[in-house]
């Protein structure tokens, strides 16, 4: 999501599930819908039925998507950045892009300083020692006037971006696409001539993707791709178009509003690190600002950071937080470096945390809820090392995980002997989703409240229970006790009706916030726009004084004084679009498609009139909730509100590997990277160097490998459900069936795969949907198999090898995520 | 499914009629109302992937003090927007997710060098996992880092958290996570 948010702003789905039926072609890509949402997929083939609709699926595999697609393209694992510049390329070249589009809303047009370069595979500001670009050197250039941005509205100064894409790209001719990625020239070209017929106001288009582009070490870089290529068709904020993150779970999309990790707070607000000493300097770094720091054509919405601050502070500290101690600022722990996933368990590992040079204390106690970390993070081997560490550890789950047993995981995995291990593990029966109520949040952002059906079965509590009575047990203990700094222990609020069991409607009414005080309205001060007590409704009824409490912005208006509107049900759809704008509540401000403004023209007329997003009428927009000043008449500001130029970014400074994506091999990298064989695999991404990260190298692990899901199960819960188990019963690898035949291996018989980590065994499906490719002039291999198996599988469920026991400690530098989806193995019979 | 002799004949109903010597039509319509038709419907949304379809949950047993409700059906939510009624497999054999026979039911504990687990109260487990919290947080407690900068973090935890956990908890989650220093947090958003 990072990618999303460096080029739009905000770092989520842009359109809708059912918002795909506007679409005139869909490119699904890094993902397999129809295997892997296949409600929401009834969508596309709405789209092909009633629009006639071009699906085209790209795809190492000849997938379920693409058994229904209107053109399929094979791809090579990990290769998508050089297959996207490549479309980008055909695009600028045959002129085939929304030009209007490209000079009114994004940053197209805009000069970039002298000190951006890119040679031989690097950008300019690359330090070897440290891994990292500095990236003031992409920086733009200033007018020298107005000290504001320099703009050629032309786009024909070379130094402008539009220009210096059209330079990046140019090396990505079709036959270069072909030979990185294994596709043939003919069915390439027939994809760059699908794709950029949206490249108009008349046609729409929208490219839809999940895992399969996020779990590479470039996984950010290629959806950055993405987003580029449809900002130049046009494409983003339009009925129909923008660039579709499928997410993998129910409220994972919530999680990562909610601060599900390190570097965020709720609603994206930044984690405080050491040299932030007081608020006042916090806020300085975190609120972004336009290039002169004088006004733009921007609403810059992000210059509103401090009163999300103030008021999430206000939520966290009550009335323990107040002007005189910045809202309790220093309480927030403070990061210094690293914190994520990998980090997590490598540190474990270690028993070390490495910080400003000193050592501080690894993590000695662990605690997760609703997630399995010994089969979802990468490298197994480690991971059951890591734990094995541990003090303790709490585990609140519906069934006995992998995590929870670590300490009996077969002898194979590698771990000690359990009596040398001195964890002391607690698994607690936790509620699942009918056993609670509350707000799960979709892919698309919608906010959608579920009743409880039933109470948890046996002993079993609610997570909120569970966590809330662990909680207080710890408070009480310091109230007793003292201990380390007990004010941020106590400072907490909790003052639900039933502390123990916290009342989720309470909590989401905390989450939306309220005034504390009576908020007068600015303009007419006898008037209050909120009085004291009562729940907010927008955004612009914050403020940074402390007079409003807001536990996360972005969730504003989920529950105001009309009531909790994730439980809203009205099935009206008033423009036929697909939004159904009182169907819960779709964040942010019950948007249902974001950059709605660029679905205007400079006038405000809909690029296409019979798909409207929002249209001016001479006093306001209308349509969709707009993402714009409700009365700001066309021209006063972007249509990118949360950038602060105002403008969506095919150059973005923002991100650690580059301002453009660039075609690098995986960390296990096959081949040479045949552009620059110096810069072969991702520069700014890291390794890991205990004696458990070990990657391997082609003249041992001839073979490309890859992990996918079935429809059939879930992640790693379903092996527990008998007629799942009978529909897809076990482990297997897909074999190319050429490859098979060569080396003598027969469907059905048992194969063992091999990685640098180590090894696993399944059942071999040999198959004609996964086929050699001619790279760089060779033929290539790729194998692959489905994830959803593990050890621990109570009394009735079907066991299996955990996949990622094959999998490397290697990440994406942004996001830090692990390169799941293209790695190194060997095959054997077994 | 088990087929019963009763279940057969009524399943032939000229057999019945002819075993029985009179018409029992309107008998078998009354045996052959759905099982659903008093069940008690809860809108909820399926726990698997981020299409987030509706569901619509049917328990049986009434709201009495004594009576226990039981989950005995569960089908896509007609009214919702996006499924419209569908389900994938996953999300049609749901009944057997939450009517498991795997699911866990009371605590347990695994000590420390031990080879199994032990059944332990809920006031036991709490008590101690809180003890565990407080011990390794007062240890590893780092109020200044190297720069002595304040920090007040808490090292020695890391905490993570799921993605079919409510919005409501995550928040929940937060305020703990504050509350207690810890920079080791992480979530299924990452993986």
């Amino acid at each position: 999501m990072a990618s999303l948010a460096a080029t739009f702003g905000r770092g989520a789905m842009t359109n809708g599930w059912v918002d795909i039926k506007n679409a005139d072609v869909i490119l699904a890509m890094g993902g397999n819908p129809a295997e892997n949402h296949p409600c929401g997929f009834k969508w596309f083939i709405e789209a092909k039925k009633t629009r006639g609709a071009k699906l085209v699926a790209v795809d190492p595999r000849f997938t379920r998507t693409a058994a229904v697609a209107d053109l399929y393209s094979p791809i090579r694992a990990g290769s998508d950045i050089a297959y996207l510049l490549g479309i980008i390329r055909y695009a600028i070249e045959t002129g085939r892009f929304h030009k209007e589009y490209v000079q009114l809303f994004t940053n197209g047009p805009y000069l970039i300083g002298e000190k951006y370069g890119f040679d031989d595979g690097l950008f300019t500001g690359f330090d070897d020692a440290t891994k990292t670009y500095d990236k003031t050197n992409w920086g733009y250039e200033a007018d020298p006037k107005t000290k504001a941005y320099a703009v050629d509205k032309t786009m024909e100064n070379p130094r402008c971006v539009f220009q210096l894409l059209k330079k990046h790209v140019e090396r990505y001719t079709p036959e270069t696409v072909a030979r990185i990625c294994g596709t043939p020239k003919e069915t390439f070209l027939k994809v760059c001539e699908i794709v950029t017929s949206t490249g108009n106001a008349q046609r729409c288009g929208t490219i839809t993707y999940a895992l399969g582009w996020t779990q590479h070490s470039t996984g950010v870089q290629i959806i950055r791709a993405a987003a580029m290529l449809q900002l130049l068709l046009g494409n983003v904020g339009r009925p129909g178009g923008g660039v579709n993150a499928f997410r993998g779970h129910s409220n994972i999309q919530g999680a990562t509003d909610m601060a599900g990790t390190f570097e965020i707070l709720p609603g994206y607000l930044k984690t405080p690190a050491g040299p932030q000493q007081t608020l006042k300097d916090y806020l300085e770094a975190a609120t972004p600002t336009t290039l002169n720091k004088q006004a733009w054509a921007s609403m810059n919405y992000w210059q509103n950071y401090p009163k999300f601050m103030a008021s999430l502070l206000k939520a966290t500290y009550g009335k323990n937080a107040t002007k005189d101690n910045e809202f309790g600022y220093a309480w927030l722990p403070k990061v210094d470096g690293n914190y994520s996933w990998m980090y997590i368990y490598d540190d474990m590992y270690r028993g070390s945390s490495k910080r400003l040079g000193a050592d501080e204390p690894a993590p000695e106690g662990l605690i997760t809820f609703g997630m399995n970390p010994m089969g979802i993070g990468p490298n197994v081997p480690k991971m059951v090392n890591a734990l094995s560490k541990l003090k303790w550890l709490v585990v609140g789950e519906n069934y006995e995980i992998e995590t929870a047993t670590f300490w009996k995981a077969p002898k194979e995995y590698g771990g000690p002997d359990p009596s040398k291990i001195p964890t002391e593990v607690f698994q607690l029966p936790a509620s699942g989703f009918a056993e609670k109520d509350g707000t799960f949040t979709n892919s698309a952002r919608w906010l959608q409240w579920k009743w409880k059906a039933v109470d948890p079965p046996g002993n079993a509590k609610t997570d909120q229970e569970i966590l809330a009575r662990i909680f207080l047990a710890v408070r009480d203990l310091y109230k007793k006790e003292g201990g380390a700094l007990p004010e941020q222990v106590l400072n907490v609020t909790w003052s639900y009706s039933n502390p123990a069991a916290p009342d989720l409607g309470e909590v989401l009414k905390e989450i939306n916030g309220k005034a504390l005080v009576d908020i007068p309205d600015p303009k007419d001060k006898t008037k209050m726009i909120r009085t004291a007590g009562q729940q907010l409704e927008n955004f612009g009824q914050l403020q940074d004084d402390g007079s409003t409490a807001c536990g996360n912005w972005l969730h504003l208006g989920v529950y105001t004084e009309a009531g909790n509107n994730a439980q809203r049900r009205s099935t009206a759809d008033p423009t036929g679009l697909g939004m159904y704008p009182n169907w819960t509540f779709s964040w942010p401000a019950n948007r249902r498609i974001m950059y709605n403004r660029a679905s205007a023209d400079a006038e405000g007329k809909a690029w296409d009139p019979t798909r409207p997003g929002i249209v001016w009428n001479g006093e306001k927009w209308v349509g969709d909730v707009p993402d714009i000043k409700p009365d700001s008449p066309p021209g006063e500001y972007g249509a990118f509100i949360m950038n602060a130029e105002g403008v969506g970014r095919l150059f973005a400074a923002a991100l650690n590997d580059g301002p453009f994506p660039e075609h690098y091999e995986a960390v296990e990298a096959i081949i040479q990277n045949p552009l620059h064989p110096k810069v072969t695999s991702n520069p700014a991404t890291k390794k890991f160097s205990s004696d458990k990260d070990v990657y391997g190298k082609p003249d041992q692990f001839p073979l490309v490998c890859t992990t996918y899901r079935l429809t059939e199960h879930y992640h790693y819960w379903t092996k527990h459900t008998e007629v799942l188990n009978q529909l897809q019963p076990g482990f297997f690898v897909e074999i190319p069936e050429a490859y098979a035949q060569k080396q003598g291996i027969a469907n059905g018989s048992k194969v063992r795969v091999t990685s640098a980590r180590g090894s696993i065994e399944g059942v071999a499906m040999v198959t004609k949907r996964l086929r050699p490719l001619q790279v760089d002039g060779k033929e290539l291999i790729q194998i692959g198999f489905p994830i959803h198996w593990g050890y621990s599988a109570g009394d009735t469920g079907h066991t299996g090898p955990l996949a990622n026991f094959l999998t490397p400690s290697a990440m994406d530098p942004n996001t830090w995520t692990p390169e799941f989806k293209t790695f190194l193995v060997k095959l054997e019979k077994a | 499914m088990e087929v019963t002799r009763r279940g057969f004949l009524r399943a032939t109903g000229l057999g019945t009629t002819i075993a029985l010597g009179f018409d029992v039509s309107r008998a078998n319509a009354e045996m052959r109302e759905f099982k659903i038709s008093r069940t008690t419907e809860t809108r909820s949304t399926c726990p698997y992937c981020a299409v987030s379809c509706g569901v619509i949950i049917h328990t049986l047993g009434d709201k009495a003090k004594n009576a226990t409700a039981a989950v005995v059906h569960v089908e896509g939510d007609p009214d919702h927007p996006i499924n419209r009624g569908t389900l994938c497999p996953k999300g049609a054999t749901l009944k057997e997710d939450i009517n498991n026979p795997n699911r866990l039911l009371v605590p347990k504990v695994r000590k420390p060098g031990s080879d199994h687990w032990e059944e332990i109260s809920w006031d036991d487990a709490i008590a101690r996992i809180a003890r565990h919290i407080k011990d390794t947080r007062d240890k590893t407690f780092v109020a200044k880092n190297a720069k002595g900068q304040v920090v007040n973090r808490t090292p020695g935890i890391a905490m993570i958290g799921g993605c079919t956990d409510t919005n409501e908890f995550n928040f929940l989650q937060w305020k703990v996570i504050t509350a207690l220093g810890v920079p080791y947090r992480d979530s299924q958003a990452r993986v």
